[in-house]
């Protein structure tokens, strides 16, 4: 008999196993320490960081943000401290709460990407590396690395060279693109062991009363339940073309049958991002649905439930 | 940097009272011991729309005031504007409603330890947090004058049980519909003079605390506002509802209101950036 005391939640990032199913995205969950007030960041497979540039970032002007139907467009900008504050304080705190750590990097040149990697390279206590290269809030859309599979091999390529062997590395890519396999099989032949679908999709929201953009950005990215047809989408498609290359699938998880539908279509994991935003222990809520459905569905472990969409 | 309010927490609570008075309405919530730590200035996070909405980020409201016994137990009062959609759902609810509410959060406005002469100034339903402060401050032997703003009469919050907590209230309209025509900042230095105001509280749309920072500086006062930009989730991990604030080393951060605020001393606030990054600002 299958219940909750021996469900198998574990998943595996390259040579690194994290005992739940869910982790929060990346810039959803601040420095981990908000939402600490509302549960144990241990119950989280891990904390998927802010995205860190080299440098202190201050973000884009304000309005940033956006509700749309079922979503936000946010245009952020990467705000942050920089890698060397990160370290000193976001890391740190972190890994004395015993939170696992994913840090998620971010930069504007082949050569940022690498730095970083250099950097994370001796900080103990991590557990993964996230290379965001399909952040759409850059000044410059000839930035968003993702869009583009030589850039996206080549990011990836500097940061596997970089890391060592020991930490896995998983690219996040854009929805923003023709043809997402293609891009996806570049960063894993460049040495990427897992992939994050996916970042938010480019949009805008015109205010008809000032006639503008509604963003100072003007554009955004969207994300929440509106985008997860998408995600779904991507996850299965790049799924049915590797196997054997874990997905931390994210895009509007709210709820257990959300993260359902991304683990039948080949993620191995989910993050929650904007449900954060509405409610702060929406993960904890998805950890505890994603067990009790696929017990009632005769699954006994997570590992058992992925890509079952692909089944003839 | 501030961390979220150790007290925040997350419940179901039950509306046991909603009322329409003038353009907005006060809302009681029956929330337990939420309410013991609220405090002038902090805030509540409440979902709305239902467990189906399309409406999925948080709408924060600021807590007009809180009482840690009654019948109902802790009780947390809001005045909400029904302006938007999440806002006109929620002054919609019926007695007996639930909502999911997050709260106590942000940063209160801080007591002055010794009695002071107080001025409070409030523009819309702003002037809510406003009255629970001036409770508090009366306690502690403060004199407590307001001035309440707003466009016209019907937007004045001025409810009688809140008038007896201060010792004089100034009203202004922009229409002259009731109390004097024009803007807070046009009676507020001869309020200063006359009562001899030793620190100003605000709450209110953004211009209306710009110019009322601007009024203190000149006289040299204290000057404790409430900012107002819109927030996506309340604490502190959207990252959405920043402003341009000088840190305690003079370095303008993009700094959230939501957690560092929403009671900010005026004098670090940038408030001429017009919604750009001020030059100069940390990682620009």
């Amino acid at each position: 008999m299958i219940e909750s005391s021996n469900f198998d939640m574990r998943v595996k990032f390259g040579h690194k196993q994290f005992d739940s199913p869910v982790f929060t995205a990346s810039g959803c969950a601040g420095s981990g320490k908000e939402l600490s007030q509302f549960f144990s960041l241990t119950e989280l497979g891990a904390v998927v960081t802010k995205s860190i540039a080299l440098k202190p970032r201050s973000g884009r002007a304000t309005p940033r943000m956006a509700e749309t139907p079922s979503g936000m467009l946010n245009s952020i900008g990467l705000q942050g401290p920089g890698i060397d504050q990160f370290l000193e304080d976001d890391i740190p705190w972190l890994v004395k709460n015993q939170a696992r750590v994913i840090v998620s990097i971010s930069g504007e040149t082949v050569d940022d990407y690498a730095s970083l990697a250099r950097r994370l390279r001796v900080v103990p206590g991590l557990s993964g590396i996230e290379v965001n290269i399909s952040c759409p809030n850059v000044e410059n859309r000839g930035l968003v690395f993702a869009c583009d599979p030589v850039a996206s091999r080549e990011v990836i390529e500097a940061v596997r060279r970089n890391i060592g062997g020991e930490l896995p590395i998983i690219a996040k890519l854009s929805p923003d693109v023709t043809d997402i396999v293609q891009i996806a099989g570049e960063v894993i032949a460049a040495g990427a062991d897992g992939l994050a679908l996916i970042n938010t999709l480019l949009g805008m929201v015109i205010d008809i009363d000032k006639q503008r953009p509604k963003l100072a950005g003007k554009t955004g990215g969207l994300s929440g339940p509106a985008i997860r047809p998408v995600a779904v989408r991507a996850i299965y498609q790049v799924h049915a073309a590797f196997k054997n290359t874990p997905i931390l699938g994210m895009g509007g998880v709210t709820s257990g049958k959300d993260a359902l539908e991304m683990i039948f279509a080949g993620a191995s994991a989910v993050s929650i991002g904007t449900a954060n935003f509405g409610n702060p222990t929406a993960a904890m809520k998805v950890k505890k649905e994603i067990r009790e459905l696929l017990i009632e569905r005769g699954f006994n472990s997570i590992s058992g439930a992925v890509g079952v969409a692909h089944n003839e | 940097m501030t961390s979220i309010n150790k007290k925040a927490q997350q419940r179901s609570v039950e509306i046991i009272s909603n009322k329409k008075v003038g353009a907005y309405h006060h809302i009681v919530f029956a929330v337990g011991d939420m309410a013991t730590f609220a405090k002038p200035g902090n805030f509540v996070a409440i979902s709305v729309g239902g467990s189906n909405s399309s409406m999925i980020l948080r709408r924060a409201f600021a807590i007009y005031r809180s009482s840690d016994r009654g019948q109902y137990g802790g009780t947390i009062e809001l005045v909400v504007a029904p302006h938007g959609q999440g806002s006109k759902w929620l002054t919609g609810l019926q007695i007996h409603d639930h909502v999911d509410m997050v709260g106590p959060l942000g940063v209160s406005f801080g007591i002055p330890t010794e009695p002071v002469n107080a001025l409070l100034v409030g523009g819309g339903y702003g002037s809510a947090p406003l009255f629970g402060l001036a409770e508090v401050l009366k306690e502690r032997g403060c004199r407590v004058d307001m001035i309440l703003g707003a466009s016209v009469a019907g937007k004045i919050y001025a409810p009688l049980e809140g008038k007896r907590s201060v010792n004089s209230l100034t009203v202004t309209t922009e229409d002259g519909s009731t109390g004097s025509k024009g803007k807070v900042t046009d009676v507020m230095p001869e309020l200063i003079k006359k009562h001899n105001s030793e620190i100003v509280y605000s709450c209110g749309p953004m211009p209306m605390l710009a110019a009322v920072d601007n009024l203190a500086e000149q006289f040299g006062l204290m000057h404790q506002c409430a900012v107002e930009e819109s927030m996506a989730c309340g604490i502190g991990v959207c990252m959405t509802c920043v402003l341009p604030v000088k840190d305690e080393h003079g370095v303008i951060k993009m700094t959230r209101s939501c957690i560092d605020g929403p009671v900010m001393d005026g004098s670090r606030v940038v408030w001429n950036s017009n919604r750009q990054i001020p030059e100069g600002t940390w990682g620009a």
